[in-house]
C-alpha cells in the first residue's frame, strides 16, 4: 500500500477544519507526503462540507474519488459523500450520530467527555486516525501540544491526552484495518502549503511592497496570507472600498514605483476592467491574483472552474497587450508569480495570474522553492530634464519607464491618446506611432512566452492539452493509464498563446482538451490562434475538479 | 523662461471654452503652487476625466491623468508610495462626487495627505450639459428635460460629517482668495477639499458669474474655523452660500503617517531592496 485517502465531512462549524490541520501536519511530520483539498458550501454554520486528505509514501497532488477511510461527523456526511463509499471504504466515527449500519463505531464525543468535555471530540479522532496510520504516539501528542501552542497549559494537556485517549480506540481497530503506508524521509524536509500561500510567496519573492484588495471569495487568502507578511516586509496593505478604486489603486502605486498587486476573483475582476484598459493605455504595469470560481454573476461563491480565461484575455476595450499566466502546481504558483512582477515591470503591461479556488485552497507537500539571491530588479530609469515618458523608436515598443520625484524629469501620463511626453493629442500620425508602439509589445511578449511543457513521452498519438489546476489531474491520471501513446501539454503561459502549440499538435493524430469550464474557452483559443481543431473536449463545470479516476476513465474512452 | 515654474514656457493649446471659469481656476492654482514652496519635481497633479481634469494637462509637472471618478484612489496610493511628492487631486463635480463619490466617501476616511479640488459648476461640461450632482433643483437640461428632481449634494457639509481636516469653499472669480485658500490646502497635512464654485458659460446659463456673486458671501474675518459642530452648520447655509476655510482641524494623522512601512525608514518604496534571505526563512517557515 502506497497511500491512503481519508474524507472528512460534516456541518461548517463542526471542526472538520481542525481535525484537517493536525491530521496532516502529523502526517508530515512523519515522514509522509500529504494532499488536502477541501469543498464547502457558502455558509458559516451547518450545511454539509468535506475534506479529502491523502497520506502517502511518495507525492501526490490530486483529488481523488475513492475513500479508504470515512469519517463522517453528521448524518448527512454519509449521503453528501454518495456513491464514493464503497464497501471498501471503512466507515469510522459516533454510530448513534451518524446512524450507518457497518460502520466502526468511535464514540469521539462520550471518549472526550471522559476528560472534560465534546470539545475534546475532534482531537479524539485525530488519535484514532493516527493510531490507524502507525504515526508515533508520543511525537503525535507532542504535535497536538503544538497546534495549541497558543493556548494555556490545561488546555494543551487536555488535547495531548484526547490525543492518546483516541489513539488507544484506533490502536484496537488496527486488525480489521489495514494501513500501511512507509514513510518516504525526504516527506519531512519538503513544505507544505496551500496555492494561496504559493501565490502569496511568490509575490513576496518578487518584490510585491502594495497590495489592495477588496475582500472576495476566492481570492481573500492571498490578501490575509500579505497582510499577515506586511509584519514583517515592507508592504502597504489597504482593502479599498471597491474593486474599481482597488485597481486604479494598484495602477497609482505601480505609477509612483511600487510594485502592486491585487486579488479578487471573476465578479471583482470584471469591476477592473477599465482600470485594466488603463493600464494598457498608460503602460504602466498591473499585477492581478484572479481565483476563479463559477459565474455567471455570484454562481457558486465556494466553489472552482477555470471559466474566467475569456474574460481575462479580452479584459478591458482597446487593443494593448496582457498577459495571462495559469499556474498548474505549486511550484508554478510561486514561480510565475514571482515573474508576473517583472513581466509586468518589463513589459509596463496588465499581467493576470489566474487561479481557482480549487488551486488556492488546497495544499499538499513539495520541494522547497527556489528563492532567487539577489533582490528583483526595478525596471525604472532616473528621468533627465528632457525625458519623455512615451518615447518612441524602440522595435518592441517599449519606452523607458520613469517614475515621479526620480530624477530631474516629469513623468506624464494620460488616458487619452498622447504624444511622447504624454499630452493630450488627437493627430493622426500620433495616433497611430502609438498604436504600433502598443501593439509592437505584444509581439515581443510573445516571443518571450513561457512555452508549454510536455508530460509524457515524445511517440504520443493522443495528445492533451491543458491549462492550470488541471494538470496534477491529468499527470496522475496519465500515470493511472500507463499509456505511452498519451502525453500531455499544460500551459503555464496562456496568453498571448505561445508558438510551439502547433508543433506538438502537429505529432498527434488526436487532440484532447481537457479544462474546468462548461464550453472549452481554452480549446476555442487553441483553435482560433493555430487553426487546429481539437477532437475531443473533456470538460467539467460542476463546481469541482476532476477526480484522477474520472479523468483517467474519460482519456481511455477518448483515446 | 516664465516667472512660475509650474507654467509652460511656450504656449499651450487650451481645451477649455472662451470664458470658462477654469481658466481663473488654472492662475489661482498656478500662484497657490508657487507660493507652497513645492519642488516642481516633486508635484504629482492626479486627475480623472471631464474640463476641470484637464487641468494637470496644463501644469507643467508630472501627473496621471486616469480614468473617470477614479483620482482618488490613484493619488492614495502615489502619495503613501512615496510620501516624500506632493499631491494634488483636481477634477469636475462629475468626476469627483458623481462617478467617484464611493472613493470621495473613502478618501476622506483614509485620510491621505493630499489637496482635493473640484471645480463645482452644478453641470456636466464634457458630456455638454446633463445634470450634475450638484446641480439645483428643477434645473432643465437635455436629459432632465422636466428639470433636475435629486435633492443637490453638498460637498462641503459631506466633508465637515466625514471628519475631513480641512474643508473650503472658494469662487472662481476671486481668483486671489482661490489662490490663498488652495495654498492652504496645499500645506494642510491630511485630505483637504476645496470646492470651487465655478460659472460653465457653455451648459449652465442658471448657475452665471453674475448669480454665484450674488448668491455667496465671505467668511466673517472672526470666524472660528476649528468648531466641527458650527463649522457644520455654516456649511448647511444656502442663499447666500459662505465663502471660505469652513473647517480646519489638524487633529487626524494621514494616512500614509500610519503605514507600518514607514514606521522606521521614510524613503519611498522604490528604494526599498526585498530582504530575499527573509523570504528564503519566509517559505521555510512552511516546513
Amino acid at each position: 500500500m502506497t497511500e491512503v485517502s481519508i474524507v472528512l465531512s460534516g456541518e461548517a462549524g463542526q471542526g472538520i477544519q481542525s481535525i484537517e490541520s493536525m491530521l496532516t501536519a502529523l502526517a508530515k511530520k512523519a515522514s509522509y507526503h500529504v494532499f488536502a483539498t477541501k469543498e464547502y458550501m457558502s455558509r458559516v454554520r451547518g450545511g454539509c462540507n468535506s475534506t479529502e486528505i491523502r497520506v502517502s509514501s511518495r507525492s501526490v497532488a490530486a483529488r481523488v474519488d475513492r475513500v479508504d477511510i470515512f469519517v463522517p461527523l453528521s448524518r448527512e456526511a454519509l449521503s453528501h459523500l454518495g456513491d464514493r463509499i464503497s464497501d471498501s471504504t471503512v466507515v469510522i466515527g459516533e454510530k448513534a450520530i451518524v446512524g450507518f449500519e457497518r460502520m466502526i463505531d468511535l464514540p469521539f464525543t462520550a471518549i472526550a467527555s471522559e476528560i472534560g468535555g465534546a470539545v475534546y471530540a475532534n482531537t479524539v479522532a485525530v488519535g484514532a486516525i493516527c493510531a490507524l496510520l502507525k504515526i508515533d504516539r508520543e511525537a503525535g501528542a507532542l504535535g497536538v501540544r503544538d497546534f495549541f501552542s497558543r493556548k494555556d497549559g490545561a488546555v494543551k494537556d487536555a488535547n495531548a491526552e484526547a490525543f492518546r485517549l483516541g489513539y488507544e480506540r484506533g490502536l484496537a481497530l488496527l486488525p480489521r484495518i489495514d494501513v500501511d503506508i512507509e514513510s518516504d524521509p525526504s516527506a519531512a524536509e519538503e513544505i507544505m502549503l496551500t496555492g494561496a500561500d504559493a501565490v502569496a510567496l511568490g509575490a513576496l519573492a518578487g518584490g510585491c511592497d502594495y497590495v489592495c484588495a477588496y475582500p472576495m471569495s476566492p481570492g481573500t487568502t492571498v490578501l490575509a496570507a500579505m497582510a499577515e507578511y506586511s509584519k514583517t516586509f515592507d508592504i502597504v496593505v489597504e482593502q479599498v472600498e471597491d474593486e474599481i478604486g482597488v485597481a486604479n489603486m494598484a495602477l497609482g502605486a505601480w505609477y509612483a514605483g511600487a510594485r502592486a498587486l491585487v486579488t479578487t476573483s471573476g465578479g471583482g475582476f470584471a469591476l477592473m476592467s477599465e482600470a485594466i484598459s488603463l493600464s494598457g493605455a498608460i503602460e504602466t504595469p498591473f499585477v492581478a491574483h484572479v481565483a476563479q470560481r463559477p459565474g455567471p454573476a455570484t454562481g457558486l461563491p465556494t466553489r472552482t472552474e477555470q471559466g474566467d480565461l475569456n474574460l481575462a484575455i479580452h479584459a478591458g476595450h482597446g487593443d494593448f497587450l496582457k498577459v495571462v499566466l495559469a499556474p498548474g502546481d505549486l511550484e508554478e504558483g510561486f514561480e510565475l508569480t514571482r515573474e508576473a512582477f517583472d513581466i509586468a515591470d518589463r513589459y509596463q503591461s496588465p499581467v493576470f495570474i489566474l487561479t481557482d479556488q480549487y488551486f488556492v485552497d488546497s495544499y499538499y507537500t513539495t520541494k522547497s522553492f527556489d528563492v532567487p539571491a539577489s533582490p528583483p530588479k526595478r525596471h525604472v530609469v532616473r528621468t533627465s530634464p528632457d525625458y519623455r515618458r512615451y518615447e518612441l523608436g524602440s522595435p518592441d515598443g517599449l519606452s523607458p519607464r520613469g517614475i515621479p520625484g526620480f530624477g530631474e524629469g516629469i513623468v506624464c501620463v494620460d488616458s487619452d491618446e498622447h504624444d511622447e511626453g504624454g499630452y493630450i493629442t488627437e493627430s493622426e500620425e500620433m495616433r497611430k506611432a502609438m498604436v504600433a508602439k502598443r501593439l509592437a509589445k505584444i509581439d515581443a511578449a510573445r516571443k518571450e512566452a513561457m512555452p508549454p511543457k510536455l508530460y509524457g513521452g515524445t511517440r504520443y498519438k493522443t495528445l492533451l492539452m491543458g491549462w492550470g489546476s488541471v494538470k496534477m489531474p491529468v499527470i496522475e491520471a496519465m500515470s493511472l493509464l500507463g499509456r505511452d501513446d498519451i502525453a500531455f501539454l499544460h500551459f503555464p503561459w496562456v496568453f498571448p498563446l505561445p508558438g510551439g502549440a502547433l508543433d506538438y499538435a502537429a505529432s498527434a493524430a488526436k487532440l484532447i482538451a481537457i479544462e474546468g469550464n462548461a464550453t472549452g474557452q481554452f480549446a476555442d483559443l487553441v483553435e482560433f490562434e493555430t487553426g487546429r481543431r481539437f477532437d475531443h473536449r473533456i470538460l467539467k463545470c460542476d463546481g469541482h475538479q476532476f477526480a484522477v479516476e474520472e479523468l483517467a476513465r474519460t482519456i481511455s474512452e477518448l483515446a | 523662461m516664465p516667472d512660475n515654474v509650474f507654467d509652460f514656457a511656450e504656449k499651450r493649446d487650451i481645451a477649455w471654452c472662451p470664458g470658462c471659469g477654469d481658466y481663473s481656476i488654472r492662475r489661482s492654482l498656478l500662484a497657490a503652487l508657487r507660493e507652497s514652496g513645492i519642488e516642481r519635481e516633486k508635484l504629482v497633479m492626479v486627475s480623472g476625466i471631464g474640463q476641470a481634469a484637464k487641468m494637470p494637462q496644463y501644469v507643467n509637472a508630472s501627473f496621471f491623468n486616469g480614468l473617470h471618478g477614479r483620482a482618488l484612489p490613484a493619488a492614495t496610493a502615489i502619495k503613501a508610495v512615496d510620501p516624500s511628492l506632493k499631491v494634488i487631486a483636481e477634477g469636475g463635480d462629475g468626476d469627483m462626487y458623481g462617478e467617484g463619490g464611493n472613493h470621495f466617501l473613502h478618501a476622506a476616511r483614509r485620510n491621505p495627505n493630499i489637496a482635493l479640488f473640484v471645480h463645482d459648476n452644478m453641470v456636466y461640461g464634457l458630456t455638454k450639459g446633463q445634470a450634475a450632482p450638484t446641480s439645483r433643483m428643477g434645473m432643465e437640461t437635455p436629459v432632465q428635460v422636466f428639470g433636475v428632481a435629486s435633492e443637490p449634494l453638498n460637498p462641503v457639509a459631506l466633508a465637515i460629517a466625514l471628519n475631513v481636516g480641512f474643508v473650503a469653499r472658494a469662487f472662481s472669480g476671486d481668483i486671489e482668495g482661490t489662490a490663498k485658500i488652495m495654498k492652504r490646502a496645499i500645506l494642510h497635512e491630511g485630505f483637504a477639499l476645496v470646492d470651487i464654485f465655478q460659472p460653465c458659460v457653455s451648459f449652465n446659463k442658471v448657475n452665471s458669474l453674475q448669480w454665484f456673486k450674488e448668491n455667496t458671501y465671505s467668511l466673517e474675518p472672526e470666524y472660528e474655523a476649528s468648531d466641527r459642530a458650527k463649522a457644520f452648520a455654516r456649511a448647511l447655509e444656502e442663499f447666500p452660500f459662505p465663502l471660505g476655510v469652513l473647517y480646519e482641524s489638524d487633529e487626524r494623522r494621514p494616512f500614509e503617517e500610519a503605514l507600518p512601512a514607514y514606521r522606521a525608514d521614510r524613503s519611498p518604496l522604490r528604494e526599498r531592496k526585498r530582504d530575499m534571505a527573509a523570504v528564503r526563512a519566509a517559505v521555510l517557515m512552511k516546513r
